[in-house]
């Protein structure tokens, strides 16, 4: 029995470390082929990550819109509150898709 | 008074409450609680009018069952003093003698009177440091 | 094949090692393939704990009783579900299935995050693998579940009978998995705080997370529950035991943050409160695993025997003082954008609720952890019971509930405070309209069920009135007829209604509550065969006795030996209502000194309820067959006398026919609760709200309202 286990086990030891060393060994390979050090994928840095915050919060922005119609609509508002808290919103939101274009170009 | 101040003045006025809330409970945890005592314990703190959870073994032949209450007795895990006690209310399935159990009691006119609904019962075997699935009746 | 179990131990804990340590300098050296590596390793951990998961399995299932643990909780007799839930039934077994749950669960978020949130991620992985390393570490050196015994015993212990519940195979599985679910929000709450960065990309993952565990969580509490009413012999749901307040507590706080986390996306407030909501539910689910697993509070789940207790209070202990060091020191980036508009806001609503829940969750917690408390404190120990809970828990549900009605009708940001009243007025009509008929129909001496119910009606007022305008807003709108523009305004609004939904469910659910717990009649008393009591509006009548007995070696059943029970009839007026048959089954226990015979029946008794479950009642009932009376005493101690283990059964047939002759008075324990049904309808709404809620629109659904939300803004920008 012990055998199979022998086995068994060296076989998971293998996946393993293929599986958890994969991306260690592409950033390698990339690395001889390019000459000089590039990662593995392509590095999200700091410009990307600022990208997905504005399109997360362009999203709640855009949510927060369609909430406050609704309030309006189901009567939770009148029509001045509505229309300031709509308007600032906006703006909210505007602000938000200028810095989306400033980030992308 | 400007919206900052407001501000603070809620903020302190809540801090308080929630203080003055947590007090009050932390002070009626203690007056109401029912400390855990063993029977030879019970025989020399109990007083009259406070409850108390007395955990001890069941006394080989004290039990008795008449009308709708269950009378048995309770001693230390060691042996020594044994407690009659009179409970009315769900008894667990692994009830019996010998085993060890754990009942609220109040001391009422010399006779120990177990508290509706709080005999619990361990069941011997030894693997019953338990997952939340193992309940044993209650 | 143990040893195949004990190496992937090894190898999980050698992978958790290192993919602590590879996540981190990858973060930190900005060598993202590290980061990936160490993702890599959760997904490779997974692995092992599969294969380690399913070795054990084999083992149940094929009766290897080489290994410890399945001879200490299975055995040939017991049928084979029964024997492949058992896995979780050890301590060593559950600690395996929940680090294989933390592995799953784990695995799943990283990927659904391997795009996004690099560094918080990374941070989370080294987390979640710290979690993982110390559960394995936990079955390495302290309770194995790989750990054997040679020669093997030629027959286990057998399953508890308790657990040979069909509800109860499913139970931990939930729970844990809400447990492992609630490590998980932590795990990214503290890489957040790790790596500085808490944002809209954050909130949008974490509130996945977080619903996952709370959904998870909460139909484990749910299904406990059910458990403890449908098969235990004491007829109750809840009875503020330290392990049922142990797995609410977190339950919580996961919903106040779910609440209070739409703050912080509109507002940008709320952040301390946030990120120290969401580690103080992971910590709480880390306590309550705790104190299920080390008994150190005597509840009736576990019975002393800390054996695990000094790594788990480390875990805590480092778990407490990381949490309170982050957020002390990221004190500047969890500074509010905004402050609250106005005090009448929904965004206030869900601040008073929040406050609820903690106050709620602090109540339970003071309660649950009294007894170490009081011994820490006085040096007696000293416990609290249901009354004390309930004392202070019933109010707070109250305004729980309460708030549950008024925040519909409140609008984000800034409400009008003309149209807010006038938004109150068809609730609180149907609030007192419902007082009114409760009065009318006698019921006035039990004011927390009357205040729960006029509360209910009033948020049933409010959410209905909410659906009513919506639609008619859609309609007037789109043009679409009534069940069309039902529809599509939850599609459109699903967070918004799907959470209405949850509120409506809640309502039901405390409805239930209040109306079994308030309006219940229940009796114990004995009974002879032909005798009748009167319970409530019912009247009971012992028709005649049962007896069953199963062959030793029987697959099929729950595999008692001797099985003793009742007919009950039952009927409301003369008219017969239902027919019961409660019982209890005798097992077999290993204990050779109760004789031949008395060892066939000598194990723990576990009763089997029977009830009759009703729209508007519950119909419970419970049997103790009196099994010392003296004709079966006699024939006990002859069969002990006389014959030997192989031959026994023949007495236990002799003793069930005896049974059914000459019937002693057994004692019986009814209950009849109105409304109970409700509970386990109100929890299926509950989680279907939940549902609608989070689910996320089709992706061309959202693109075209994000399109047109962008030219509207547009056009607002010109016109300002």
């Amino acid at each position: 029995m012990s055998l199979v286990v022998a086995i068994l086990t060296l076989v998971l030891l293998a996946v393993v470390l293929l599986v958890v060393s994969a991306p260690l060994r592409a950033a390698q390979r990339s690395r001889r082929e390019s000459g000089g050090y590039s990662p593995a994928e392509p590095d999200r840095g700091g410009a990307d990550l600022e990208r997905d915050e504005l399109e997360a919060a362009r999203e709640a922005k855009y949510r927060e819109i369609r909430d406050a119609e609704l309030d309006y609509r189901t009567g939770k508002l009148s029509r001045e509150d509505y229309e300031s808290i709509d308007s600032a919103l906006r703006a909210e939101a505007l602000e938000i898709l200028n810095r989306l274009e400033t980030s992308a170009g | 008074m400007n919206p900052a101040r407001k501000r603070t003045v809620r903020l302190v006025v809540a801090l308080s409450a929630a203080v003055l809330l947590a007090s009050a409970l932390i002070y009626t945890s203690f007056s109401a609680a029912s400390p855990a005592l063993t029977p030879s314990q019970l025989v020399h703190q109990a007083q009259a009018g406070r409850t108390y959870q007395v955990t001890g073994t069941v006394v080989q032949g004290s039990v008795r069952r008449e009308g709708g209450v269950l009378d048995f007795s309770v001693e230390d895990r060691a042996g020594g003093t044994a407690i009659p006690l009179a409970y009315t209310g769900t008894v667990p399935d692994p009830f019996r003698e010998g085993r060890e159990v754990i009942v609220t009691v109040e001391k009422r006119g010399g006779r120990f009177v177990g508290e509706r609904n709080s005999l619990i019962t361990k069941c011997p075997s030894k693997y019953k440091t338990a997952p939340a699935s193992e309940r044993q009746n209650y | 094949m143990a040893g195949l179990g004990r190496a992937c131990l090894l190898l999980a804990l050698a992978v958790c090692a290192y993919g602590v340590w590879a996540s981190i300098y990858g973060v930190r050296s900005g060598r993202l393939e590290f980061s990936v590596s160490g993702r890599r390793s959760v997904y490779a951990l997974a692995g092992i704990l599969t294969v380690a998961f399913v070795v054990l399995e084999i083992a149940f299932l094929r009766n290897d009783f080489t290994f410890n643990t399945v001879a200490d909780t299975s055995s040939r007799t017991t049928p084979a579900a029964y024997r492949a839930s058992a896995v979780w039934a050890s301590q060593e077994g559950s600690l395996l299935l929940w680090a294989w749950l933390l592995s799953l669960w784990s695995s799943l978020a990283l990927f659904l995050t391997r795009d996004r949130m690099r560094d918080v991620a990374a941070y989370a992985t080294a987390i979640l693998l710290g979690f993982g390393g110390f559960f394995i570490s936990l079955m390495l050196f302290y309770a194995n579940p790989f750990a054997t015994t040679h020669p093997a015993p030629a027959e286990g212990q057998g399953l508890d009978p308790l657990l040979r519940f069909p509800t109860m195979m499913i139970h931990p599985p939930m729970l844990y998995s809400g447990y492992t679910l609630c490590t998980i929000p932590l795990a990214f709450g503290m890489g957040a705080l790790l790596a500085r960065r808490l944002d809209a990309d954050w909130i949008k993952a974490i509130r996945r997370f977080a619903f996952a565990a709370w959904l998870f969580l909460g139909v484990g509490i749910l299904l406990g529950a059910r458990w403890s009413y449908a098969e235990l012999g004491w007829g109750g749901y809840w009875g503020w035991d330290a392990v049922e307040n142990a797995s609410l507590m977190p339950w919580l706080t996961g919903t106040a943050f779910l609440h209070s986390l739409m703050i912080q996306e509109k507002r940008g407030m709320l952040k301390v409160w946030n990120v120290s909501l969401v580690l103080a539910t992971g910590t709480l689910a880390i306590m309550g695993t705790f104190l299920v697993r080390s008994g150190i509070l005597s509840s009736i789940h576990a019975f002393g025997g800390a054996t695990l207790g000094v790594p788990f209070v480390a875990l805590i202990g480092i778990l407490i003082a990381g949490s309170i060091y982050l957020v002390v020191s990221r004190r500047d980036m969890l500074r509010s954008q905004h402050r609250l508009d106005s005090l009448l806001s929904r965004e206030s609503i869900f601040l008073a609720n929040n406050l609820v829940f903690v106050g709620l969750c602090f109540v339970i917690f003071w309660g649950t952890y009294f007894p170490l408390i009081s011994e820490a404190l006085t040096g007696q120990e000293a416990s609290v019971g249901p009354p004390w809970f309930d004392r202070y828990t019933v109010p707070l549900a109250l305004i729980l509930v309460l708030l549950s009605g008024i925040g519909p009708v409140i609008a984000w940001r800034r409400a009008t405070l003309a149209n807010a009243w006038r938004n109150f007025l068809a609730p609180l009509t149907f609030a007192l309209l419902t007082l009114l008929v409760l009065l009318a129909a006698g019921i006035a001496d039990k004011p927390g069920a009357i205040a729960m119910f006029c509360i209910a009606a009033f948020v049933f007022g409010s959410i209905g009135q909410e659906f009513f305008r919506g639609v008619r807003a859609r309609r007037a709108m789109a043009g679409e007829r009534m069940p069309v523009a039902l529809l599509a305004l939850v599609r459109r609004n699903r967070r918004r209604y799907g959470g209405y939904i949850v509120h409506l469910g809640i309502a039901v659910i405390f409805i239930g509550v209040a109306a079994s717990s308030s309006f219940q009649h229940a009796s114990e008393l004995g009974l002879s065969p032909g005798r009748s009591t009167h319970v409530g509006a019912y009247t009971i009548r012992y028709v005649r006795p049962t007896a069953t007995i199963t062959p030793k070696y029987d697959a099929a059943h729950t595999g008692s030996t001797l099985s003793l029970g009742a007919v009950l009839d039952v009927s409301k007026g003369g008219r017969h209502v239902a027919t019961l048959n409660p019982s209890q089954g005798f097992y077999a226990s290993q204990d050779a000194s109760q004789g031949s015979v008395g060892s066939l029946i000598g194990g723990q008794p576990v009763s089997h309820i029977s009830m009759d479950a009703g729209v508007t009642r519950d119909i419970w009932s419970a049997i103790q067959p009196n099994i010392e009376a003296p004709q079966i005493k006699r024939i006990l101690t002859a069969g002990n006398r006389t014959l030997t283990p192989e031959d026994a059964l023949v007495a236990i047939g002799v003793l069930a026919r005896t049974y059914l002759q000459h019937p002693p008075t057994a004692q019986f324990h009814f209950i009849v609760s109105p409304l109970v049904m409700w509970i386990w309808i109100g929890g299926l709404i509950v989680f279907g709200g939940g549902l609608v809620a989070i689910w996320p629109a089709p992706s061309a659904v959202r693109r075209r309202v994000a399109a047109r939300s962008r030219a509207r803004a547009v056009r607002g920008l010109a016109r300002a």
